[in-house]
C-alpha cells in the first residue's frame, strides 16, 4: 500500500486561484519524491493539502489507508503527528529555545500540563539531544532559536520533523532562503535521514540539480496540473520547457553541475 | 536567443512626482480648502479676550505662591497613608486587569476565537473603553461608596479596556509560519496557545502591564478627587482645606514616583525584548 495517495485533489482559494487541477499521485513507502515546478504552480498548496493546513475543495488524501480529508479535528490532531513538516522559513517559534522547538515535535503525544512546565518524557528528551547531535548541534540546546544562523535552524526545523517519528515527511522548499553550500548540506542530511530511517518524503524544491541529486522521483507542477512524473535523469530540456516554460535550458542546469559535485548528472 | 535588451529610442523622462493621496484633483483640492476655511472660522470663533488673560495672570502667581514652601510634614501621616492606599490600588487594579484581560485577549483575537467569541469579546473591550476613568469612578462610587474599592474597580476596568484591547492586536499580528507549525506537529489547541502565541507575545504583554502600572498610579491620583480614595483623596482634601503646601508636596512626591516609574518600566521593558 502506497503511504500517500492523492486522488483527484483539486483546491480553488476563495480568491478564485486554481491552485491544484485534479492531482492525483501515489508515493510509495520509503520513496523520496521531488516536487518541482515554478513559482505558483501549486507545490506549497499540495503539501498543505496534506497535513490540511489548507483544505482541499475536493479529491482526497489518503495516508496509508486513513481519508485525512475526512477527518474530524481530533483525529486530524492525532493523523498530523505522524506527518513531520519542514518550512522553507524554518518557521521555528523564534523566541523559544532550540531544545524547545524540537521538543514541541511532541507536543501531540504529550498532555497539557506536561508540555505547559517543559516536563516532557525522559525518552523524549534523550530522542531530542540524540536528534540535535545527529543534525549537528550538539551542545546547542539552551539558544534561543532566533540566535541562529539560517542553516542551523532548518537543522532545528528537521529535528523537531523527525522527533515526531513520522511515517511522512513533508517538506516545502527547505533550503530556498540558504547559500548553495548549506543547501546542499541540509538536502544531504534530509536525503540521508530518510534513508536511515526509511521515511517517505514530499520535498517540495526550486533548485532542478539539487532535486536530481538527491530524490528517486521527480514530479512536475505546473499551473496546478502534473506534467512531469518519472526519475531525475529523465529531465531532459524538453521535459523542463514543459514544466517551467521556454529558457535555455543547457546553459542553466550546465551552470548548476558546475558549482556542484554531480559529474553523471552532467547535460 | 532569447535574451534582449530595451532599444526604445523614445526620450528619456525626467519628471516625476509621487502620487497624490486622493487621486480626484476636484475632490483633492475641495477637501483642502474646506478644511482650511473650516480651520479660520474655529479660529476666528475662538475670541480670545487678552484683557482677562492679563487679569488671571497676578491670581496665579498668588496661587503658586501659597504652594511655596512644600509642606511634607504637617500632614505627614495622611500623605503617606494616601499613597500607600495608591499604590496598592494601582498593583491590585493593574494583576486583576491584566488577569481578566489575558482570556479577552485571547477571544477577541480574529486568528484565534471563533466568530461569536470574538463579538463578545470585542465589546467587552469597547464597553471598558467607551467612558473615561473619571466617569467609571464616579458610578462606582455611588455605587460601592467612597474608598479605595471602587477605585480598584475603576482602574481594573479601564486596565482591561486597554490591556486587552492592546493585546488582541498583537496576537492578531503574529507570525504565521510559526503558529503554523505548532499545529503541524499535532498540538492541541492550549498547547498551542502556550509555544506558538505565547512566546511571541510575552515581551509585549509585560512591556503593557508595566506601561498600565505606571498609568494606574496616575489615574489613582485623578480618580482620588471623586472619592476613590488613594492620593487623590489626600490631595483634594488638602485643595478644600486650603493647605496648598500639603498639596504641593503631594503633587511633587506623584511627580516623583511617576518619573521614577517611567524610569523602571523603561528597563523592564528593554529586558524582556
Ligand atoms: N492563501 C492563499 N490565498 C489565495 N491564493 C493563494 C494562497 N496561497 C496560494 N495561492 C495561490 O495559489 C497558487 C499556487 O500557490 P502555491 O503557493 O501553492 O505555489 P508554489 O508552487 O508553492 O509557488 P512558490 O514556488 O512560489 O512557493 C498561486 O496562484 C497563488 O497565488
Ligand atoms: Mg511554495
Amino acid at each position: 500500500m502506497p503511504t500517500l495517495t492523492l486522488s483527484h485533489l483539486t483546491k480553488r482559494y476563495p480568491t478564485g486561484d486554481l491552485a491544484l487541477d485534479d492531482v492525483s499521485l501515489e508515493v510509495p513507502e520509503g520513496q523520496v519524491m521531488a516536487l518541482i515546478g515554478p513559482s505558483g504552480a501549486g507545490k506549497s498548496t499540495l503539501i498543505r493539502c496534506v497535513n490540511r493546513l489548507v483544505e482541499p475543495t475536493s479529491g482526497s488524501v489518503l495516508v496509508g489507508d486513513r481519508n485525512v480529508t475526512e477527518m474530524g479535528s481530533g483525529k486530524l490532531r492525532r493523523m498530523r503527528r505522524r506527518m513531520g513538516m519542514i518550512f522553507q522559513e524554518y518557521a521555528l517559534v523564534e523566541r523559544l529555545t532550540v531544545m524547545e522547538n524540537v521538543l514541541s515535535g511532541r507536543l501531540g503525544y504529550v498532555g497539557f500540563w506536561a508540555s505547559w512546565f517543559r516536563r516532557f518524557p525522559r525518552e523524549d528528551i534523550s530522542t531530542a539531544f540524540t536528534l540535535l547531535e545527529r543534525v549537528g548541534l550538539a551542545g546547542m540546546e539552551d539558544k534561543r532559536a532566533d540566535a541562529l544562523s539560517g542553516g542551523q535552524r532548518q537543522r532545528v526545523g528537521i529535528a523537531r520533523a523527525l522527533i515526531q517519528n513520522p511515517d511522512l515527511l513533508l517538506v516545502d522548499e527547505p533550503t530556498a532562503s540558504l547559500d548553495p553550500k548549506t543547501s546542499r548540506q541540509i538536502m544531504r542530511l534530509i536525503a540521508e535521514l530518510c534513508t536511515e530511517r526509511g521515511l517517505t518524503a514530499v520535498v517540495n524544491i526550486h533548485d532542478v540539480p539539487l532535486a536530481r541529486l538527491f530524490a528517486e522521483r521527480v514530479v512536475g507542477l505546473q499551473a496546478g496540473g502534473v506534467v512531469y512524473d518519472g526519475p531525475p535523469n529523465g529531465l531532459t530540456p524538453d521535459a523542463l520547457t514543459q514544466i517551467y516554460g521556454e529558457e535555455d535550458w543547457n546553459a542553466t542546469t550546465g551552470k548548476g553541475d558546475a558549482e556542484g559535485s554531480a559529474p553523471e548528472d552532467g547535460p | 536567443m532569447t535574451v534582449t535588451t530595451q532599444t526604445s529610442h523614445a526620450p528619456a523622462r525626467n519628471y516625476w512626482r509621487r502620487p497624490p493621496i486622493i487621486a480626484n484633483p476636484r475632490l483633492r483640492w475641495a477637501l483642502g480648502l474646506g478644511l482650511g476655511i473650516y480651520l479660520a472660522a474655529a479660529i476666528g470663533t475662538l475670541d480670545i479676550n487678552w484683557i482677562r488673560v492679563a487679569e488671571g495672570w497676578p491670581r496665579a502667581e498668588r496661587f503658586f505662591s501659597g504652594f511655596m514652601p512644600p509642606d511634607f510634614f504637617a500632614r505627614g501621616d495622611a500623605i503617606l497613608s494616601g499613597l500607600l492606599e495608591s499604590l496598592w490600588m494601582t498593583v491590585a487594579a493593574t494583576a486583576l486587569g491584566v488577569l481578566i484581560s489575558v482570556p479577552v485577549a485571547i477571544g477577541g483575537a480574529r486568528n484565534v476565537a471563533p466568530m461569536p467569541i470574538y463579538l463578545f469579546c470585542r465589546s467587552l473591550m469597547a464597553l471598558s473603553r467607551t467612558f473615561h476613568e473619571v466617569l467609571i469612578a464616579i458610578f462606582f462610587v455611588k455605587l460601592f461608596g467612597f474608598g479605595p474599592f471602587a477605585g480598584v474597580a475603576t482602574l481594573t476596568m479601564a486596565t482591561v479596556g486597554f490591556y486587552a484591547k492592546l493585546l488582541a492586536e498583537d496576537i492578531e499580528a503574529i507570525n504565521v509560519s510559526q503558529s503554523e507549525a505548532i499545529r503541524a506537529t499535532g498540538a492541541s489547541w492550549l498547547q498551542w496557545l502556550d509555544y506558538a502565541i505565547r512566546p511571541q507575545v510575552r515581551p509585549r504583554a509585560i512591556g503593557l502591564a508595566v506601561y498600565r502600572l505606571d498609568i494606574n498610579f496616575r489615574e489613582s491620583a485623578i480618580i482620588g478627587i471623586v472619592g476613590a480614595g488613594g492620593i487623590g483623596a489626600t490631595l483634594n482634601t488638602a485643595f478644600d482645606r486650603y493647605e496648598f503646601d500639603t498639596a504641593a508636596a503631594i503633587l511633587l512626591i506623584i511627580i516623583g514616583i511617576v518619573m521614577a516609574a517611567e524610569y523602571t518600566s523603561g528597563i523592564i521593558r528593554k529586558a524582556v525584548q
